[in-house]
């Protein structure tokens, strides 16, 4: 029962009982609103409503403020981004290789980033982040093809399982690596650490302004894909037969996820399954229709990203957890499912 | 459907038992000509001679108390892990008729490191003998969450792998998550290394904790091997030879739980060697589970060897943990796997 790797895979059967769209983007809107509200108050001290209000029309300098204003609120910021950004990297890597299973960090895309920015500053001393960015947008870019590249070399083609075997294989040569590189330089390992999980205690302007470019380019470059991305949903020779360059589409929208994916893991680190759990959420709400599914991928991940850094900051407080653990914990069952599923309804 | 990952188990001709006797003589010559070197390298060389004289008790011995009470229980621990590592391997790899199931793929390797690691944290006054007991705890409960996981009218080997490789994503995420959140940089800078799978300073109490349970497990894996050879066959076969096929089952994943357990506990979850030595060996002695256990066993402690000493030296005076090692040269096998498309479309 081999299939080649052209077959569409049934990624859900959830279209016939889509929500319309706009309603869902607007509930999501209203939820955004909400938890970056939530995240501006809660912490390690509460702050209230009216003095976060007034942190950011009338900056005083009181303590209230400089919290709410300059560490709060970039934190509140930046998990908004990099969770969008995950969210919609998730989807169109799902989109492009047909594999429900495609997230950046199951397939060491992550692991890239990172071993790319501890090498920098353990090899080179970088350490500022505006130049570690760039270098862990090219660890991504190039572990993600070298993953993609392994897995569709050899008979059986790009199946969802060869993707994930060799993302767990290069995964576990990154990771040793990155950690041979730590041991070698024990200093850097204050440094590195939230390259190891995610975490957002980092999020800063500079560091957003750095990362700024290559997100913006993705998301424009996505939005542009929507149409023969589309098309291409129906097969890769009905699209070719509809006049969709398939490769071409296939390498601009890797490109997007490698500008996404890589902009946010430099940000934050690996903030893991979140480019799966929200894409799926997201299938199961509006459809598969990828203009409405990309948006509310958007505004999803940036929830979850948003609502979980809360959780991480008040539930061993005054102590802090890295995100990525609160996104593993909400993405595991989401994780597990697709993967009993992944083989049967293929 | 997709075509599952499945690596035909037994790719050679049977090479036929005559062989079996030869190549167990000489790995274990191997073993023991690389052990007795490997002692004698490091900052102080002490000639292989010398290594003979001191291991039999002949004082005055240039380098005697470097060879027999620094670098031997370390070595000895090296070749337990290694050992445990591989028969978890054949077990997991026969009873799930996957090539590609080993501990560290399947989730047993991290369960038990999760599960070590949050004992060492949160208890770290218990004593080193108690670890193993943990690990297995840990290695267990994420055997079974993967099995269990797994089961959808039988189990299939790529639903297994996929489940295994998500527990697995997910169950590093949190541990570097606490690793990440710990104040002294010095507690989490040797869990970074025990997380690469590492037996610096490892001695005489860490044998202790874990040559008894091999000395239990290893025979009792060894009086299981012809369930394993049965399983082989396929499950009617197997029930037609009187085998309660998912009795058995049950008690090999519980042994191999327990192997990789207690391998970890000491160790770390040192990658690839209990995924390469069943490999190595099945090309060696065939697919038969007597000659295969005892040949990968030999093997794995020989490979944990080599593969210590060389992250002892490569970088001395800085220890690289062993695992990096192991994954340089596992990583690029598993790969190597997948694109030679030894894969089986079911």
């Amino acid at each position: 029962m081999s299939s080649s790797p052209s077959t569409p895979i049934e990624i859900t059967r959830a279209a016939e009982r889509a929500l319309p769209g706009p309603f869902v983007l607007m509930l999501g809107a209203a939820a955004l609103a909400v938890v970056a509200g939530a995240g501006l108050m809660l912490g390690a001290s509460t702050v209230s409503a009216p003095q976060v209000v007034s942190a950011l029309t009338a900056f005083d300098g009181s303590p209230e403020h400089v919290t709410v204003a300059d560490v709060r609120l970039p934190r509140v910021v930046v998990g908004a981004v990099v969770g969008a950004s995950l969210g919609v990297a998730g989807a169109l890597m799902q989109a492009i290789t047909r594999n429900p299973l495609a997230e950046p960090s199951l397939l060491g895309v992550s692991w890239g980033a990172a071993l790319a920015a501890v090498g920098g500053q353990v090899v080179a001393g970088i350490g500022t982040t505006a130049a570690l960015v760039p270098l862990a947008i090219g660890g991504a870019a190039i572990a993600g093809l070298v993953i993609v590249v392994l897995a569709a070399t050899g008979r059986a083609g790009l199946t969802p399982e060869r993707l994930i075997v060799a993302g767990a294989a290069v995964s576990g040569l990154l990771a040793a690596l990155v950690q041979g590189l730590l041991v070698l330089d024990s200093e850097s390992l204050e440094v590195a650490r939230r390259w190891l999980a995610g975490s957002l205690t980092g999020a800063s302007w500079d560091a957003l302004a750095a990362a700024a470019p290559y997100l913006v380019a993705g998301t424009v470059l996505s939005a542009c894909l929507i149409r023969p991305l589309s098309t291409l949903a129906l097969g890769d020779d009905v699209a070719r037969g509809l006049g969709v360059r398939t490769g071409l589409t296939k390498g601009a929208a890797a490109v997007a996820v490698v500008a996404l994916a890589g902009g946010s893991v430099a940000l934050a680190g690996p903030i893991i399954l979140v480019g799966l759990a929200v894409p799926h959420a997201a299938r199961a709400l509006v459809g598969r229709d990828l203009a409405p599914l990309l948006m509310t991928c958007a505004v999803l991940g940036a929830v979850l990203v948003i609502l979980s850094d809360i959780v991480a900051r008040i539930a061993v407080a005054p102590e802090e957890l890295p995100v990525g653990v609160m996104t593993a914990l909400v993405g595991a069952p989401v994780l597990l499912h697709v993967a009993r599923r992944g083989v049967m309804s293929g | 459907m997709i075509s599952g990952v499945r690596i035909r188990l037994f790719p050679a001709p049977a090479p036929g038992t005559a062989r079996t006797p030869l190549v167990l003589i000489t790995t274990s010559l191997v073993g023991l000509a690389a052990f007795v070197v490997t002692l004698g390298l490091g900052e102080v060389t002490v000639t292989p001679v010398d290594v003979v004289r001191a291991l039999i008790g002949q004082t005055g011995a240039d380098g005697a108390f470097v060879v027999t009470e620094l670098r031997l229980p370390r070595a000895l621990v090296a070749c337990c892990v290694g050992a445990g590592l591989a028969a978890a391997g054949v077990v997991l790899q026969g009873l799930t008729r996957n090539a590609l199931a080993a501990p560290e793929l399947l989730g047993v390797s991290a369960g038990a490191y999760a599960a070590a690691i949050f004992v060492i944290v949160l208890l770290p006054d218990l004593p080193i003998s108690v670890l193993p007991a943990c690990a297995f705890a840990g290695a267990l409960a994420a055997s079974a969450v993967v099995y269990g996981l797994s089961w959808r009218r039988g189990t299939s080997g790529s639903r297994l792998l996929l489940v295994g490789i998500a527990v697995t994503t997910v169950g590093y995420a949190v541990v570097l998550g606490v690793v990440s959140t710990i104040d002294e940089l010095i507690h989490a800078s040797q869990l970074v290394t025990f997380m690469a799978g590492s037996v610096y300073g490892r001695g005489w109490p860490e044998l202790g904790a874990v040559a008894p349970w091999l000395a239990v497990l290893l025979p009792l894996v060894a009086l299981s091997t012809r369930d394993l050879d049965a399983l082989a066959l396929g499950d009617p076969v197997a029930r037609g030879l009187g085998v309660r096929v998912e009795a058995a089952r049950l008690r090999l994943l519980v042994l191999a739980a327990a192997l990789a357990g207690c391998a970890v506990a000491v160790a770390g979850p040192v990658g690839f060697v209990g995924l390469m030595s069943p490999h190595i060996a099945r090309r060696l002695v065939g697919g038969a589970h007597g000659p295969l256990l005892a040949t990968s066993v030999l093997l794995g402690a020989t490979i944990m060897l080599i593969a210590d000493a060389l992250a002892r030296l490569a970088f001395a005076p800085v220890d690289v943990p062993v695992g990096v090692v192991t994954a340089i040269v596992g990583a690029p096998y598993l790969l190597w796997l997948l694109v030679r498309g030894r894969t089986n479309p079911e």
